[in-house]
């Protein structure tokens, strides 16, 4: 799992949580696994994230090296800093870890790189259709 | 191109090409051509009614030969666009057409300096090399306008004589071309990806696996390009993000089977006795060098939407949700007074899953994508419906999303599915509690009976009729 998907997740779906985000993380294995540098897509990215969250998730698994704790506006001409974020967003991935729910610590595994969001039926909230 | 035409008051000119289609998913063809057009901001203008007669061949109007080669770019479901030189019903009312064009349309084509070849192709007839070469011969005999050297291998220039013979099934088919077409090849549609992106050579596949075809279809109705992030809600084993990933676009999704998604499940090809560690969406996205493009898959329940940070946009969302036939629709149970289930560390326990009702399938999508999508973005999808029951009423609708399209594909003489592209038009204004913020159908095809109900009692019918028919002529043969 990256970061970025990391960025986009919440608990909120446990009944009785109310925000959910940003999700703790623990990791386990982390593995660095090389995509093309692609700025436009990273600029582009930078305006939906949640960038204290990101800095945060980084510190946890022990890869925020580099990464500024507050994001200037003027990253788009800064290559080297955009390289780190790509970094951060695409390439650090947790392989095995987890998830924790803020405010009720539940946990969600992280198994092959791949997260489990799926709740026991006792902890679904109600949604009335 | 509305800024340009305040400059510039004239409408650019347009010229007449004409497009060949491939003979297949004809409800998808022509808005196939739309979706990408207006992707790529060109005007233009479709003759529709051209295909009127089964004929495969449409002619339409395009500012440029740029404009023409980016729109085969892109299109699977076209295999030729030609530039339109002349229409008629004959050869020779062709050939002698085609000299009296003006000179500064063709000369750059034809003169003693340029190569070129005559490719003669039909539609609904063979003909024989020797027919062929009557043709060939007619339209470069005496006073012919091409005046360079033939070169059958690779001439700078390639002109097609394409005849379509009308054919309806009931009577004899025509001996004689209802239209003859003369053009200058410009370029290929993208057949050759449907080969390139086949199943039966993909990595990882899944029981209900989209063909390379259609998935990219989809792609081109999502007008997915460069730098998009899409998103596949019950993504399998990934083949709509393989064609998304074509096009350029960043790739994610989730699906509720745990199995699936770590290569345990039962394997789909026959005579596999199980996957292999490493059959999953990223290999697959690997095997064609999208790596690159691969975010994320997830377990988990599409139908819970709140495990999505609010203002996490998607620019598509593309995918095909499962029906209930060969893979079951499904949901974590909602159990009120649930006891809490307490687990032995390390156990693996998988929630109780519910009948996930269809209706609800389409609803909870389009709910997800009026909160998910950016405006203008695009949500693309398949609904299986029951043919004598269908009606427009059926379709989901929700305010934030638009009916861009609605394309159906027949799958036997009773079920259908109908492809169905939605843009977002307005911003999603919670709460979520809202009636006016949510999605409904008007009249749910699904409401009295499961559409596995209604599938499987379609074909029934049709197993028996076919019984019936079968004993009825092979009584006929032996009497």
């Amino acid at each position: 799992m990256k970061l970025l998907t990391h960025n986009m997740l919440t608990s909120n779906i446990i009944k009785g949580v109310t925000k959910g985000f940003p999700l703790g993380i623990t990791s386990t294995k982390v593995e660095v696994k090389e995509v093309d540098f692609n700025p436009a897509f990273v600029v582009k990215t930078l305006t939906k994230i949640d960038y204290p969250a990101l800095y945060q998730a980084a510190k946890d698994i022990g890869y925020a090296d580099g990464l500024p704790e507050k994001l200037e506006d003027n990253i788009k001409e800064n290559e080297e800093l955009l390289k780190k974020l790509h970094n951060a967003l695409l390439q650090v991935e947790v392989i095995e870890g987890e998830l924790v729910c803020p405010e009720s610590g539940r946990k969600f595994p992280i198994a092959n790189g791949i997260p489990n969001m799926l709740l026991q039926e006792n902890e679904v909230e109600n949604v009335a259709q | 191109m509305a800024a340009r035409s305040a400059i510039s008051p004239q409408i650019e000119p347009m010229k007449r090409y004409l497009l060949q289609f491939a003979h297949e998913h004809f409800d998808f063809r022509v808005q196939e051509i739309k979706s990408i057009l207006s992707l790529i901001g060109c005007q233009a203008t479709l003759k529709e009614s051209d295909l009127n007669d089964g004929s495969p061949f449409m002619e339409l109007e395009l500012a440029s030969d740029t404009v023409a080669k980016a729109l085969m770019q892109r299109t699977v479901l076209s295999k030729r666009l030609y530039e339109f030189w002349e229409e008629g019903t004959s050869v020779s009312d062709v050939s002698t057409k085609i000299r009296q064009l003006p000179k500064d349309m063709i000369e750059p084509y034809t003169s003693e300096s340029n190569s070129f070849r005559i490719v003669v192709e039909t539609f609904n007839k063979k003909l024989s090399s020797g027919e062929k070469i009557s043709r060939i011969e007619k339209l470069t005999e005496t006073g012919s306008i091409f005046r360079g050297p033939i070169n059958l291998n690779c001439p700078d220039y390639s002109f097609h004589l394409l005849e379509f013979y009308h054919n309806d099934a009931t009577s004899q088919p025509a001996s004689e071309p209802s239209k003859i077409y003369f053009g200058r090849w410009i370029a290929d549609g993208q057949r050759a990806r449907i080969q390139q992106y086949h199943l039966q050579k993909r990595h990882f596949i899944a029981n209900t696996s989209m063909d390379a075809c259609l998935s990219m279809v989809m792609a081109n109705f999502g007008q997915i390009k460069d730098n998009d992030f899409v998103f596949d809600p019950f993504v399998g084993s990934g083949s709509l993000l393989v064609a998304c990933a074509h096009y350029g676009a960043y790739v994610a999704g989730t699906d509720i089977d745990f199995l699936l998604l770590h290569a345990k499940a039962k394997p789909s090809r026959a005579k596999q006795k199980a996957r292999s560690q490493d059959e999953s969406v990223r290999s697959n996205l690997q095997q064609y060098g999208f790596e690159s493009k691969y975010i994320d898959v997830l377990v988990a329940d599409a139908s819970h939407h709140k495990m999505w940070r609010e203002g996490c946009q998607f620019d598509a969302i593309i995918t095909d949700p499962p029906y209930g036939i060969r893979e079951s629709a499904a949901k974590i149970a909602n159990v009120q007074d649930a006891k809490v289930i307490t687990l032995e560390e390390g156990a693996q326990r998988y929630p109780q899953k519910a009948q996930y009702q269809l209706g609800d399938i389409f609803k909870d999508l389009l709910n997800f994508a009026a909160k998910y999508l950016n405006k203008g973005g695009r949500l693309v999808y398949w609904l299986p419906i029951y043919k004598p029951d269908y009606q427009e009423s059926n379709i989901p609708q929700h305010p934030c999303l638009e009916v861009e399209s609605n394309c159906e594909q027949p799958l036997s003489t009773t079920i259908s599915r109908r492809l169905i592209t939605m843009v977002k038009i307005r911003e999603f204004e919670g709460p979520e509690s809202d009636r006016e913020q949510k999605a409904s159908i008007a009249v749910d095809h699904y409401q009295c009976e499961t559409f596995r109900q209604k599938y499987f009692r379609a074909t029934e019918t049709e197993t028996q009729e076919k019984k019936e028919s079968d004993t009825l002529s092979s009584g006929k043969n032996h009497s």
